[in-house]
């Protein structure tokens, strides 16, 4: 089954070469961070988080997506979904290993990582997140597995998979509620310091995500013969809908609460990010771009000319995808460290060096969903003929 | 042919793990460790230091404490405030004791500044999130540091309310320009470090750097450093001859740094 | 079998890489050569057996490392009953003055490079 990734067209293979070029990139400058140290980001003792643990916070959202496709087929014999699902876990594994990828160049001492299983914290939220992560990537590398290989030899899936279906929905779930807990339990940081942050985080995931498999189904009926069906893209298409209505709804709420009460260290966060603080401003454009983006996506995708039309709904997929890597892969993570306990505005922006770790892990995790999703492609040609 | 080249291949992998994981079992065993008292320890119920921020504010560009502290721990001294590494430093009033500073407030406290360092909450919120036990807080109330065992994720960092933490974003050796002292250890890039209240002085039956310098200095209960648990100790004596305040109480951290105001 | 030839190609290959630092040596005649770490002179006898230390004397850091900073002990008895401070640099270093001279020696020699260097010193204070 594997082979069917080693046999490809002429654009297959540019693509391959392309991400493995931008990957091969990524290692070398993170062989640079490795020797030099984190001082080649653009941290500092106010930030010490950013770009990495920000993508990681983005990605593990796109990794539990995967739920809305798995749970309307498995849960609710959603037909429409079929040829969905295996393109939805695929996109998962690809997610989930960015999102380690991500946390492994974001460590201080890389070679201690096991020190997380070796000394297991209870107590710790990151302990709890790189348990639910690599259950998750677990999870799904078997379903997928069983899944797909029983679809390709033409049997039902073996009966002991369900159970491990049913429980990768509640598992998706916990993945990005632990990530939001690793923030939203820190009395430190009141930006995060919110309840709403957890079903935040799912909303967005569940806007982001399900625009990504959308993105990825188009390009693929257009040069590939895989069609995953205009009802189950359709169907996609009303969930982003639905989440990224509560996305904003959420944004909205949270907004209110900082600002209505006018709580100064509550405020302040919201101030910077929208206005900015003392001064400082880096993020302001584009908060506000991606706000204009998230109420424009939501207007064209309630009018439903617009969004059952396939070139429309890829550029307002793009759309969704910008306005949330913006809302959670730039201003979210960094925000909460702005200003800093002390009062003091210490701004951010990634280094080159940074920049580049980061496109190589993400060339990186698009390389295995390439490969993955050739397999998919390849097979149900083959079935099809 | 393929069922058994699998089942080759499986045999194969568990025989692997097995023997993995017979070496650290089979290892040998030596002498081992006294639980004995070391003599002379410096021993408390609860550690904490009393501040008397005004007879500190009296000595304004005082840096006795600071550079003993770190020149005795080989703390580098980085220019750029991105990368600092600070155990113990000044910060001003206002945003110190944010809750307490208001536009009349006294001219003579708002533009100041106030020491400040490791509060050794007894709730310790960078305890509570680091996944590795590199810090904990140990039976006198220290909240300790492994840097052998920091992964480098500054999840504590994050965790603090006090950024009473520092991170090694390079090799500090080159910034330690004081000279190295070689009976303390420095520190390696990609870890955490922070105050430790001298353990390594307690040990010794010595008070920290910092409060022994500042007596000599600034005069005797400037700082103050002992064991709160205890009726009859100079801290509990301290705190009864005015009115003390600790940073971001709503917290909940229960910090063990008072300041007399 | 299938693919007779390219597979054996393969091993073939593999088992030439393997083997590369035999035929290095061979061939230049430069094998490198074991260097003895040099013995204190002042003292006979160490923390524990030449041969305990000698296979365990990374296990034994480890438990002073541990011990110290993560439980307050800072005395070890050794099996013949001698109590030592445990310390890499008050104790160890104190008999083994200079790392290059000891403990470097063993460690080049096997490519091993641990990390006790990047914060703790020897005696003299030498990088």
């Amino acid at each position: 089954m594997l082979e069917k990734a080693l046999h490809g067209s002429r654009r297959y293979w540019t693509l391959i070469g392309f991400l493995s070029a931008v990957a091969l990139v990524g290692v070398v400058a993170y062989l640079k961070q490795l020797s030099t140290g984190l001082v080649i980001t653009g941290l500092s003792r106010d930030v010490p988080w950013g770009m990495y643990i920000a993508q990681f916070t983005f990605l593990v959202g796109v990794a539990a997506s995967a739920v809305m496709v798995v749970l309307p087929y498995y849960l609710h014999d959603f037909k429409a979904f079929g040829r969905l699902a295996i393109l939805g876990e695929f996109l998962a594994i690809g997610a989930v290993t960015m999102c380690m990828l991500f946390i492994f160049v974001d460590m201080g001492q890389p070679t201690r990582v096991l020190n997380v299983i070796l000394h297991p914290t209870l107590n710790s939220l990151m302990f709890w997140d790189m348990m639910v992560l690599s259950g998750y990537l677990v999870i799904n590398v078997l379903v997928a597995y069983v899944t797909f290989t029983s679809e390709n030899k033409g049997v039902h899936p073996p009966s002991w998979i369900k159970p491990i279906i049913i429980l990768s929905i509640p598992w998706a779930v916990s993945i990005h509620t632990v990530t939001a807990f690793l923030y939203s339990g820190l009395g430190a940081r009141p930006f995060w310091l919110t309840a709403i942050l957890a079903p935040r985080f799912l909303a967005s995931a569940f806007a982001s995500g399900p625009s990504l498999l959308i993105i990825f189904c188009l390009v693929l009926r257009k040069y590939t013969k895989f069609d995953a069906g205009e009802e189950a893209i359709r169907k996609l298409s009303e969930i982003v809908t639905y989440a990224m209505a509560a996305n904003i709804f959420f944004v909205l709420v949270e907004l209110f609460t900082a600002l209505y009460s006018g709580i100064p260290e509550h405020k302040h966060h919201f101030q910077y990010l929208f206005f900015g603080l003392h001064g400082h401003n880096a993020l302001v454009p584009y908060m506000w771009t991606s706000q204009f983006l998230a109420v424009t996506s939501l207007v064209l995708l309630l009018i439903p000319k617009i969004r059952t039309n396939f070139k429309y709904l890829f550029a307002i997929c793009v759309g969704v995808i910008a306005a949330i890597w913006i809302e959670k892969g730039l201003g979210m993570v960094v925000t909460g460290f702005i200003p800093s306990p002390l009062g003091k505005v210490t701004e951010y922006g990634p280094t080159l060096l940074e920049g580049l770790i980061t496109l190589g892990i993400y060339a990186g995790g698009f390389l295995i969903i390439t490969l993955l999703y050739k397999i998919a492609v390849s097979v149900r040609e083959e079935l099809e003929a | 042919m393929d069922g058994s080249r699998r089942a080759f291949l499986k045999t194969a992998g568990c025989a692997i793990l097995g023997a993995g994981l017979a070496a650290p079992i089979a290892r040998t065993v030596g002498g081992a460790v006294s639980a004995d008292a070391t003599p002379g320890e410096l021993k408390a119920g609860r550690w904490a230091i009393v501040v008397d921020v005004r007879k500190c504010l009296q000595r304004e560009n005082c840096r006795a404490c600071i550079d003993a502290c770190h020149v005795a721990h080989n703390v580098p001294l980085i220019k750029n405030p991105a990368h600092e590494i600070k155990w113990i430093w000044k910060e001003p009033f206002k945003d110190t004791f944010e809750a307490e500073a208001h536009p009349h407030l006294d001219k003579g406290l708002a533009g100041q500044h106030v020491l400040v360092l490791c509060n050794h909450c007894d709730n310790p919120p960078c305890v509570r999130v680091c996944p590795t036990k590199a810090t904990w807080k140990r039976a006198d109330g220290i909240v300790m540091m492994d840097q052998h065992r920091c992964i480098g994720c500054r999840y504590c960092i994050a965790g603090c309310p006090y950024g009473s933490r520092s991170f090694n974003w390079q090799d500090p050796r080159p910034f330690i320009t004081t000279g190295i002292k070689p009976e303390y250890p420095t520190r390696m890039k990609g870890v955490v470090e922070k105050c430790t209240f001298c353990t390594e002085r307690l040990l010794k039956g010595l008070a920290p750097a910092c409060v022994e310098v500042c007596n000599k200095v600034a005069g005797p209960g400037t700082m103050t450093f002992g064991d709160i648990r205890d009726p009859g100790s100079d801290v509990v004596r301290m705190l009864k001859t005015g009115f003390s305040i600790r940073r971001k109480p709503g917290l909940g951290t229960e910090p063990q740094i008072f300041y007399l105001v | 079998m299938y693919d007779t030839g390219k597979i054996m190609t393969g091993l073939a290959a593999v088992l030439v890489m393997l083997t590369l630092p035999f035929w290095y040596s061979a061939a230049t005649g430069k094998a490198v050569e074991k260097h003895d770490p040099v013995l204190p002179k002042t003292e006979k006898k160490c923390v524990e057996s030449r041969q305990y230390m000698r296979d365990s004397h990374m296990d034994l850091l480890n438990r002073w490392r541990d011990a110290v900073v993560r439980e307050d002990r800072h005395t070890y008895v050794s099996q013949d009953g001698t109590r030592y401070e445990m310390s890499l640099t008050n104790t160890c270093m104190k008999c083994h003055v200079e790392r290059a001279q000891f403990c470097d020696k063993c460690h080049t020699y096997m490519g091993e490079s641990p990390f006790c260097w990047d914060c703790h010193l020897d005696r003299k204070g030498v990088l």
